[in-house]
């Protein structure tokens, strides 16, 4: 819910953590269900202090991840914009509920501040572990979308992004945030109302016995009707027809799956975010996200100062993979680097996407540090 | 027409879901005329009504009544009913579970909904056993009952659901037995109009899966032992309780009035909202 102070362009020195809830709130997020977890915590407790003061805005601390996740799809098919925050342990609890999401198309945004693991890990130390889990964490075939922010201005802007995917297109959008971003504090400006979109979903206009709830539109993405709205609905995480009704019928089973796959295929561009730095004429390019890409982005100040023709391509958007951006850059024969803070969870997308083309060097640092600026230049000189 | 075929053709999704997958001697459809009746009684629009179910047998009945409903994933109903509740607080929000769904996998939830006082009815339909997945045993499944991953007896413990909610704190504790379907509707009708948490424990006999292990040879049997065992709650108290041995108590249990989590949340948002406005 956009406030009156907010009409103006506010500047505020905060974390990426409050970042994200800023962002949430002008996305006009109005309920929020968690379980505190370190690095992800302060998104929590700044929903707490914040919710109850929004128009129509609640908050909840449920008694496990579980439950949070429970809570938001509750919430989204009760008509809210709604998320939740978490971290690695706490985003494996949530993968079944994720996939209910995906099954009966609840828009919900998971902030997932990634800390070092497997299991307890490094609760306090940054990482990029959890990137292949936010895409296949939770049980069987569905698409899903996954954006990344690199700084705390970012964290603002992707959370507005990332609820206006799930609205859109009726389906959970992943942040992921490591925690250096998460816990970095700078300044960040609060846009203006008519600097920023905001998509809500859109309800249905025909009577309720016309209405079949999970039918396929031009779009590919049904409208969607609020529990109490009228149109009694049943929504389950059965496969199901366009009516909502559980089926095992094998072509209404694979036309379901199909329109899952095809809401989010027939918006790549819209979806696919990427942003490129210097890489008109670049022989060696670095992909990154995250953090790291703040490290890239001065690795390639000063690989240029050395006169090596470095560029970057950062990744926002991790799922669907930004395979165009990424091929325009191999089929011109730039070698690519790949610093990644795991152990090659993104590097695998590229290689596949090269398929071969052009050298792929790897980054992977797993001791709960930073990817620095001078250990990608210096990998940038022996490409 | 009748008073049950108007109640079928008025709340139940005739036309789509029909035959129900219940069997023959199921509990489960005396509670689902109970719900039913219970919603008409109390002139509840289908509209305002939202009934969330869990996993199973009992998460079926989702499908069947032509409320806004949501079969959600195992265990977990009442986390979903609690998002939809504090969404939307004009709901009347029931949520539906069977033993396994709601003790068992979903005990934690249980008591936390109990504990913050969501105004939530739940319902659990108690036949012991965990249904449909195969007849494996719960965790109310009697001491000594046999089911498919209890081939030698059970060994453990069994929950006492009302003394559970009680201890959690709900606002409303009720328990009955599908043998007792009049006493089901006036407990359903109090859980439903009441604020808070509510909740309504009912005996509801699987035959299928934990009767024929358990030495009922006819479901008619397993109905005269509820009869036989179950005992009016005031009667349960005068009792010697060396003589009490497997009967166990049915009626009313915990009856308060407390706000709902909700409606707290609700005032100290108002609240917080009109001091911001004046300052």
């Amino acid at each position: 819910m956009a406030q009156k102070a907010r009409r103006k362009n506010k500047e505020l020195f905060a974390l990426g953590n409050e970042a994200v809830v800023e962002g949430a709130l002008l996305a006009g997020c109005t309920f929020f269900a968690g379980y505190p977890i370190t690095p992800s915590s302060e998104i929590m407790e700044v929903m707490a202090q914040k919710l109850p003061r929004t128009e129509n805005g609640a908050f909840i601390q449920m008694e496990d991840e579980i439950a949070s996740m429970g809570a938001v799809i509750g919430a989204s098919l009760a008509g809210r914009k709604a998320m939740t925050a978490t971290s690695g342990p706490g985003f494996s609890l949530m993968q079944e509920h994720i996939g209910y999401a995906c099954m009966v198309e609840a828009p919900c945004v998971i902030v997932n501040v990634m800390r070092g693991g497997p299991s307890t890990g490094l609760p306090t130390s940054p990482a990029q572990g959890d990137v292949q889990m936010a895409r296949w964490g939770t049980h069987g075939d569905h698409p899903i979308i996954v954006l990344s922010a690199s700084t705390v201005q970012e964290c603002l802007e992707m959370t507005i992004v990332a609820f206006n995917f799930s609205e859109k297109y009726r389906v959970p959008v992943i942040l992921l945030i490591d925690e250096i971003t998460a816990h970095t504090r700078e300044k960040i400006t609060i846009p203006s109302e008519r600097d920023y979109e905001i998509f809500s979903r859109v309800l249905p206009s025909m009577p309720p016995e016309w209405f079949k709830p999970f039918e396929e539109t031009t779009r590919g993405v049904p409208p969607m009707a609020p529990i109490g709205s009228g149109y009694r609905i049943h929504v389950t995480g059965l496969t199901h027809d366009p009516l909502g009704y559980p089926t095992q019928r094998p072509d209404e089973v694979e036309e379901f799956t199909h329109r899952l796959f095809r809401k989010i295929d027939q918006h790549f561009a819209d979806i696919v975010l990427t942003e490129e730095y210097e890489t008109k004429d670049a022989e060696v390019a670095v992909v990154a996200y995250g953090s790291v890409a703040r490290s890239a982005h001065l690795a390639v100040d000063q690989a240029r100062e050395q006169g090596i023709k470095a560029g970057l391509l950062h990744l926002k958007t991790l799922f669907p993979f930004p395979r165009a951006a990424l091929e325009k850059l191999t089929r011109r024969g730039a070698a690519i680097l790949v610093p990644e803070m795991n152990m090659g969870q993104i590097s695998r997308e590229v290689k596949r996407v090269n398929a071969g083309r052009v050298r792929v060097r790897t980054i992977n640092r797993v001791d709960g540090q930073i990817i620095t600026p001078s250990q990608i230049l210096k990998n940038i000189g022996q490409m | 027409m009748s008073q049950v075929t108007q109640l079928i053709h008025q709340y139940l999704r005739h036309n789509k879901r029909f035959p129900h997958v219940y069997c023959p001697g199921c509990g489960h459809g005396i509670v689902l005329g109970s719900l039913v009746r219970s919603v008409h009684n109390l002139g509840l629009s289908k509209d305002e009504v939202c009934l969330v179910a869990g996993i199973g047998c009992s998460g079926r009945m989702a499908v069947y009544v032509d409320f806004n409903t949501v079969h959600t994933t195992h265990g977990r109903a009442l986390t979903f009913a609690t998002g939809i509740k504090l969404a939307n607080p004009e709901l009347t929000v029931i949520c539906v579970m069977g033993d396994g769904d709601a003790l068992s996998i979903g005990g934690n939830h249980l008591i936390h909904a109990a504990r913050r006082n969501i105004g939530v009815t739940a319902l659990i339909l108690n036949n012991n056993i965990y249904g449909m997945t195969g007849g494996q045993c719960s965790s109310t499944t009697p001491m000594g009952s046999r089911s498919m991953t209890t081939p030698y007896g059970q060994l453990e413990n069994t929950f006492d659901i009302v003394e559970l909610a009680k201890a959690a704190g709900a606002n409303y504790v009720a328990r009955s037995t599908a043998f007792h379907a009049k006493m089901m509707d006036a407990q359903i009708s109090q859980a439903l109009s009441r604020p808070g948490f509510s909740l309504v424990e009912t005996f509801s006999p699987c035959h299928t899966q934990y009767g024929r292990k358990n030495q009922f040879r006819t479901v008619v049997d397993m109905y005269q032992d509820l009869k036989v065992r179950s005992t009016p709650l005031e009667k349960w108290n005068e009792m010697d309780p060396a003589k009490r041995g497997d009967k166990f108590p049915i009626g009313v249990f915990v009856e308060r009035d407390e706000p709902g989590l909700e409606e707290r949340y609700m005032a100290m948002a108002e609240g917080l909202r009109k001091k911001e406005a004046n300052a």
